[in-house]
């Protein structure tokens, strides 16, 4: 297979995925290196860069970091499985997509303004972008392919990504399943022994308290809080 | 709120919904569209009197076609607000022409960076002093390098096909950038031709807010608690990459649109009679006229041929080179003095030297028949008369 899109640094202003002559995969397929191929193809591509690269990391971005619709607590579950069965494996959230001011904290978080920042400082190699918005996630993808050598694998709710070494379309919770039973199979074909472990807790994040929030801790979105600490509001407009 | 209508996807409503034939204005036809969109809010500041478009959106308001209706300050109030109300994440149309839409400009602009879906009419008017409101779609250079998806409507069926269907493209998550639909000020808009239209209790699907590649601004539910920020201003650590980036995939969703107008309009462009010795390309209102030169040429037994551009961004430069690959001849009649369409024909061909510069009308003129036959004739060596005027 000749590779349209590969692994960086491929310079200071590369053109991009699209512009290059990447197009989308229809449903039902996935995208390798650029090119339209069968999911468990570039799966398994993905899986052996995950097990065999240094520093693997899964970035949650927004859409699996909140409860907020139905299927996304079985997506978050399946994340954690996935994680679980790659050897070292790290979680670094993407939680929002404002630039970090005045120094983003990279062993808490990656952000798409400057993601390669993190990856440089952790040393990732291979990478999973999932619940990232679709334009942050471009952003995120052509920078880190423009300026670090990381392997970068898209788990998309939508469409995918031309920018990924590894893009996988229509995601949800079963197909991420699907891949960590490719995980475990590639794996054991490599040899790899590994125990199921759960990724370690984020070093760089405090204890959440919830109990001994006070509005000032929203910050600038404080004004959002409509209600009083306590109250149970009941009529919305 | 739900407007009671049918909704449909809008393939079955621009492919297999029955249509009954109407006699009506360019105008009164992208109106129409509009009352098949389920449009959730108009804003507009009417543009009196190059194009009636905005009057009669509010005389649909009227009727129940559309959830809001809002008439701004002036054309920047009009264009800002359209990018507020799109942070909502709902359906959004307005139009504009000549004078408004270049006082609209600097927000418009800013649309595809902030990815705003909505549809914009652009009817078009001469901008130029001294003042004129004669059509001239010299306006349409302003857009061309905005980012924005441009079609460009023959007549007043496609006005209406084109608009409805930009509903449908500005929506996808792969594109999530504005669409515009221009057409002539007058010669379309204030013109009566034929327009086939489907029941105006059809009306395309509601729109899901949730599916877009950036946040909807919803605070009851929290990732849509994440401003939508245009962050650059904030580091100059690494503005400058994170601003490149933005702007390649303004113009890497403007591409992705394509796919979108070959499945919704038939492709980006319409060609007759391909591999003859005279191509005439034109957009537009001039494609009307080109294709009525292309007729009497056929009448004459001329090698003359024909493409109609539908889409003016994405330009479909594959599409035009491949059209005019065996071609001695290309003639591009504009409705504009600088000849915008004649520069992206030209920067799409290896051999530009082919292309004939015009012929142009503008500030109000029209474009006979005649003048593209002159060009025809001299182009195939033959005696011609000169239109005198």
């Amino acid at each position: 297979m000749s590779k349209k899109i590969t692994l960086g640094p491929v310079g200071y202003m590369p053109q991009s995925a699209p512009m290059m002559g990447v197009e989308l995969s229809p449903e039902g397929k996935a995208l390798l290196y650029g090119n339209i191929v069968e999911e468990d193809e570039a799966m398994r591509d993905a899986a052996k860069a995950l097990l065999t690269m240094k520093n693997p990391t899964i970035f949650p971005g927004p859409m699996v970091l909140w409860d907020w619709k139905e299927d996304v607590a079985d997506k978050s579950s399946a994340i954690l499985d996935l994680a679980s069965e790659i050897p070292g494996c790290k979680i670094i959230p993407m939680p929002d997509y404002r630039p970090k001011y005045p120094k983003i904290d990279v062993k808490a978080e990656i952000n798409p303004n400057h993601p390669n920042l993190t990856i440089l400082d952790n040393r990732i190699k291979a990478c999973v972008f999932i619940g990232v918005h679709c334009h942050y996630a471009n952003l995120s993808l052509r920078m880190i392919r423009a300026g670090t050598d990381c392997y970068t694998i898209a788990m998309c709710a939508e469409m995918g990504h031309e920018e990924a070494m590894a893009s996988i379309r229509d995601v949800h919770a079963s197909d991420i399943q699907r891949f960590k039973d490719i995980v475990i199979e590639v794996r054991n074909e490599l040899g790899i022994e590994h125990t199921t472990t759960m990724p370690p807790e984020n070093p760089s994040l405090p204890k959440e308290d919830w109990g001994a929030l006070t509005p000032s801790d929203y910050g600038e979105y404080r004004s959002l809080i409509m209600s009083k600490k306590g109250e149970h509001v009941t009529a919305v407009e | 709120m739900s407007l009671n209508k049918k909704l449909v996807d809008m393939n079955y409503l621009l492919k297999e919904a029955p249509r009954e034939k109407h006699f009506i204005t360019g105008a009164q036809a992208m109106a129409e569209a509009v009352k098949r969109a389920s449009v959730d809010m108009a804003i507009a500041y009417p543009i009196t009197p190059q194009s009636e478009v905005m009057h009669l959106v509010g005389d649909i308001y009227a009727q129940g076609h559309i959830k809001e209706y809002y008439r701004a300050e002036e054309e920047l109030g009009t264009m800002s607000a359209i990018a507020g109300a799109a942070r909502a994440g709902v359906r959004l149309f307005t139009a504009t022409s000549g004078p408004g839409l270049l006082r609209g400009l600097e927000a418009i602009v800013s649309w595809p960076g902030h990815r705003v879906p909505c549809v914009l009419g652009v009817l078009t008017r001469v901008i130029n002093a001294p003042l004129s409101i004669q059509p001239d779609n010299i306006e349409m250079a302003y857009l061309m390098h905005s980012g924005i998806v441009m079609l460009h409507a023959e007549n007043q069926q496609d006005t209406f096909d084109m608009t409805l269907a930009a509903f449908a493209i500005t929506e996808k998550v792969d594109v999530y950038i504005p669409v515009s639909v221009s057409t002539e000020g007058f010669f379309v808009t204030h013109a009566k031709g034929y327009v086939e239209m489907m029941d105006e209790e059809l009306a395309f699907n509601e729109p899901d807010p949730y599916k877009a590649p950036v946040p909807a601004m919803d605070n009851e539910v929290p990732p849509a608690r994440i401003q939508r920020d245009a962050p650059v201003q904030k580091s100059n650590f690494m503005s400058y990459l994170i601003h490149s980036v933005w702007q390649q995939e303004i113009w890497d969703s403007n591409q992705r649109a394509m796919k979108y107008i070959y499945e919704y309009l038939g492709g980006p462009i319409e060609v007759q009679n391909p591999g003859a010795d005279v191509m005439i390309v034109a957009s537009g209102c001039a494609a009307a006229q080109a294709r009525e030169a292309h007729r009497y040429a056929q009448e004459e037994g001329l090698s003359v041929g024909f493409v109609k551009v539908r889409a003016i961004r994405p330009w479909p430069k594959a599409e035009i080179r491949e059209a005019l690959a065996t071609t001695k001849t290309v003639i591009v009649p504009e409705h504009n003095i600088i000849g915008w369409l004649c520069k992206e024909v030209k920067a799409a061909i290896p051999n530009s030297g082919i292309v004939t510069e015009g012929p142009r009308v503008y500030g109000g003129m029209t474009l006979p028949v005649e003048l593209i036959m002159t060009e025809i004739y001299d182009a195939l060596g033959m005696k011609s008369e000169v239109l005198q005027a």
